[in-house]
């Protein structure tokens, strides 16, 4: 790849860290977090968005990211108060900031009012009134010409056509003009690591130079300061460039020395340099100059250890081979050693530095492409697949489980087994990610429906793999659309009812034996039952006269072509219900429940499987067939017994089990294996609870054992098989089918309502 | 031999790209990605130049420089910052603090290596 557009990708990458980083900053200062690193780095995170966006030319991008960062520079130098409503205004200008660096990304535009009007609003906070900031803006684009020797030519060729003659490099031409330079360097050139003779070597690339030394003012070598400048120079220089070209050879040094350019051909009068003076050819002292200036540059550790010698040289570069610190600065305790306070100053630095860097280096991590990644998870699902087939050959070839070989065996299974959660681990991600996002929304939504809505996120670092995180965020999005949407009252309502004008939408994640458990909670009305219980009437979702427990009305919202808001508001009505957020969830092998209190508001709670790429699953074999069932649906297995069983017509039958009763559902019938009943009394019956939290049980003639399987995707090999969920390759090389549990209940009991319809029908 | 330039900068796109101008002009390049991290690879490391950001976590670009500039072993090591725009307050203080110079960002790889050329012996 290019690595521009490497380096470009790696842009976006970074800007997203620091998107993330910079909303958590400014809902930490919102928080009442008003520490200064905070503050500094959300200052920070602008800044280098800004910096990145302006090395690849994205204009809009640092042009509102400047106006954002002077904002948030007023902050950080105190000029402007962190009040909530100038944070408020902030963080969505983090959100406008955030749609230009995806616009830019993806090529895509942004609504430029929006950006506008929040570019208005942010030069509106300056104290000092926006007028300021416009200029900030126009010298942005100013890119100075730092140094011009390197790019010589081009630039002559431009100064060709204003001046019409022209030049060659070096050597000037007739038109050239002659310069008088006098420079005399201040101690603080040098201990700023600026160097004549480098000065030299670029004046002398503008045209010819001659360079004289005014060592009047050097000292006595008793008196001498190794760190002092006692040399002023003379300079005549026959260029065809300007004075400004000049000034630039000396923009770094231009504080640190006195200088003086006069154009020789104006000022004939000011004292023409002597041609006489000593000044030997300029080129050759040039030369000799960047020589000794290499030398003691090569072996500088050398000369920090004889300071004098550098003195002894006489020449314009004490400070470059002179070790101490400035003597004047540091009052040293012990004047003849000098280094030691420098050195002793330099240490707590550095050890400050060392505990520093220690917090540093707690998380290091690498970037790996993910295709790599799944590969590897790909080839450790064969590896398990593979190991399973080698116990069952060695099995079946009759080994005693005594054996080496078994014992063997038994060390590779578990450390197969370390394997493959140690790559799982690499694909687990926190959370956060999908977290962070819904700050944004919850106040555009709020914003929306005018409702004053606070977010509080727990559990962020909750680990879960990556697939699954990236098909959370719309479920997730939805539901908390929901929960202000229609959970949330409208602050009226919420003083009315005696609770905090504010409301509060929690959201939460922790692990809970195995899998990751997602709550979506708001402080709201909780669920309408009665209005609920309408709506499903009057769209014929149940008998006008269904009697209902509560738990039973609250899942009616998750059936299909629910939604309860009066009008279709611009927030849920997307098209999008609650039914849809229930199968995305079910795809991902998670179930959803539902609580609600009236007045007090309602909790969804999601629960989802780490990883989608194995499973516990409990092998089981059902008309000759192997079939595999997820473990985490299986509450209990039992054997039914003659006096439990009891048929309800045709073919439905119930079991009670603790004088419950169940429905009773043949698993081989309902996948059209076999069309007779099975027996029950020859049967094993496994006890599963369904997202609703409603129970059946399942009947399967045998249970094989239980097993970690490596889930393969019959939609990706195959296509869709209904009450099937996955397939998987089990010990034996065979294919195993894993069984959808909530489809195959939730079709028997479409077929159970089905008979009951028709036979009240006939009655 | 080529010489050895350390960009200290905390945003790794920069510090991606400063490699890639400063390893395309045959100059060999050491990183680090704050001033604190900055101070510490010096220990090990003895570069021509050094080229850094200003706004940095933990120890930003000044409190950088002020370091460099106490330690012996590197006091007269040229130092370049990077400044966004020409903002004469931030290279004053640069300045004051200790900075041989300054790239003004965005930089292009041919000014980078001039400004580098310029205080390099």
């Amino acid at each position: 790849m290019d690595p521009m557009a490497a380096i470009k990708q790696t842009f976006f990458q970074e800007c997203e860290e620091q998107l993330a980083e910079l909303e958590a900053g400014l809902l930490a200062m919102e928080g009442g977090d008003s520490d200064s690193e905070t503050v500094n780095a959300v200052f920070r995170a602008v800044h280098s968005i800004k910096g990145g966006a302006g090395a690849f030319s994205l204009d809009d991008l640092v042009r509102f990211a400047h106006v954002f960062e002077t904002a948030l520079d007023h902050v950080r130098a105190g000029r402007l108060a962190a009040t909530p409503d100038v944070l408020k205004i902030k963080l969505r200008a983090a959100d406008v900031l955030a749609d230009l660096v995806r616009a830019a990304r993806d090529g895509t535009t942004v609504d430029e009012a929006r950006c506008k009007s929040l570019a208005d609003e942010l030069r509106a906070l300056d104290p000092n009134g926006g007028e300021e900031k416009e200029d900030d803006l126009s010298t942005l684009n100013f890119q100075p010409v730092v140094v011009r020797f390197e790019g010589l030519d081009d630039d002559d060729d431009d100064d060709a056509e204003d001046e019409d003659t022209a030049a060659p490099i070096v050597v000037p031409s007739a038109g050239a003009r002659l310069y008088n330079i006098h420079f005399r360097p201040r101690p603080s050139l040098y201990a700023k690591a600026n160097e004549t003779a480098l000065l030299f070597r670029d004046l002398k690339d503008l045209g010819k130079i001659k360079v004289k030394c005014d060592a009047s003012g050097l000292p006595l070598l008793t008196e001498l300061d190794p760190e002092g400048a006692y040399l002023g120079w003379q300079i005549e220089l026959l260029t065809d460039r300007d004075e400004d070209a000049i000034r630039d050879v000396f923009e770094f040094v231009a504080w640190d020395c006195d200088l003086e350019i006069k154009d020789a051909d104006e000022a004939e009068a000011d004292a023409p340099m002597n041609d006489a003076s000593e000044s030997a050819d300029v080129d050759q002292q040039v030369a000799a100059l960047l020589e000794l200036v290499r030398a003691s540059a090569a072996d500088e550790p050398a000369e920090t250890a004889a300071p004098a010698k550098s003195g002894g040289k006489k020449k314009s570069k004490p400070a470059v081979a002179a070790p101490s610190a400035a003597p004047k600065e540091e009052p040293p305790p012990m004047a003849e050693v000098v280094p030691l306070p420098a050195k002793q100053t330099a240490q707590p630095a550095s050890a400050k530095a060392a505990a520093a860097a220690d917090d540093l280096k707690a998380a290091p991590t690498i970037r790996v492409d993910l295709d790599r990644v799944d590969r590897l998870i790909n080839l450790v699902g064969e590896l398990v697949i593979n190991q399973a087939m080698l116990s069952q050959r060695v099995l079946e070839a009759g080994l005693a489980r005594a054996s080496a070989v078994a014992m063997g065996l038994d060390e590779l299974e578990q450390l197969t087994r370390e394997i493959q959660d140690s790559v799982m681990a690499i694909r687990a991600q926190p959370v956060k990610s999908v977290f962070q996002r819904m700050p944004r929304l919850v106040r555009e939504i709020a914003a929306m429906t005018g409702k004053s809505v606070r977010l509080v996120t727990d559990g962020e670092g909750t680990e879960v793999d990556k697939t699954v995180i990236e098909r959370l965020t719309d479920p997730l999005t939805h539901m908390i659309r929901n929960a202000i949407d229609h959970g949330v009252e409208s602050p009226e309502k919420r003083i009315a009812a005696g609770k905090a004008e504010e409301g509060l939408v929690r959201l939460s994640a922790q692990h809970r034996s195995g899998r990751i458990v997602i709550e979506v909670s708001d402080d709201g009305a909780g669920i309408n039952r009665p209005r609920v219980k309408e709506i499903a009437v009057e769209k014929g979702l149940i008998a006008a006269d269904a009697v209902l427990s509560d738990e039973e009305t609250d899942n009616l919202i998750f059936l299909p072509g629910f939604s309860t808001a009066q009008e279709v508001s611009d927030i849920s009505g997307r098209g999008v219900g609650m039914d849809v957020v229930k199968r995305s969830i079910q795809a991902l092998g998670g179930r959803i429940a539902i609580s609600s209190r009236p007045g007090q508001g309602s909790t969804f709670t999601m629960s989802l499987p780490l990883t989608l790429a194995v499973l516990d699953g409990m092998v089981v074999t059902v008309a000759q067939q192997t079939l595999v069932v997820p473990l985490t649906a299986i509450v209990e297995t039992l054997q039914p017994k003659a006096t439990d069983v009891h048929g309800m017509g045709g073919n439905a039958r119930v079991i009670s089990i603790r004088n419950k009763f169940t429905p009773l559902i043949d698993v081989g019938r309902e996948l059209s294996y076999r069309n007779t009943p099975a027996d029950p009394l020859a049967s094993v019956a496994l006890l599963v609870e369904t997202e609703g939290g409603g129970r059946s049980a399942l009947l399967v003639d045998a249970i094989q054992g239980q097993r970690q399987v490596v889930i393969k995707s019959l939609e990706a090999n195959y296509r869709h098989v209904h009450g099937i969920a996955a397939a998987t390759i089990l010990g034996d090389g065979r294919v195993a089918l894993i069984v959808d549990v909530d489809a195959v209940v939730a079709n028997s009991h479409a077929e159970a309502d089905a008979q009951d319809n028709a036979l009240a029908a006939v009655g | 031999m080529s010489k050895t330039i350390l960009t200290v900068d905390d945003s790794r796109t920069m510090r991606d790209m400063l490699l890639l101008a400063l390893s395309d002009a045959g100059y060999r390049v050491v990183q680090a990605q704050d001033g604190v991290h900055g101070l510490e690879v010096l220990k090990d490391e003895v570069p021509d130049v050094i080229v850094t950001d200003i706004n940095m976590p933990r120890l930003d670009g000044f409190g950088f420089i002020e370091g460099v500039r106490r330690d012996t072993k590197h006091r007269a090591v040229p130092i370049l910052v990077l400044t966004t725009e020409s903002d004469a307050e931030k290279k004053d203080r640069a300045r004051r603090a200790g900075a041989t110079g300054w790239i003004v960002k965005p930089f292009d790889p041919v000014k980078l290596v001039a400004a580098i050329r310029r205080v390099a012996a």
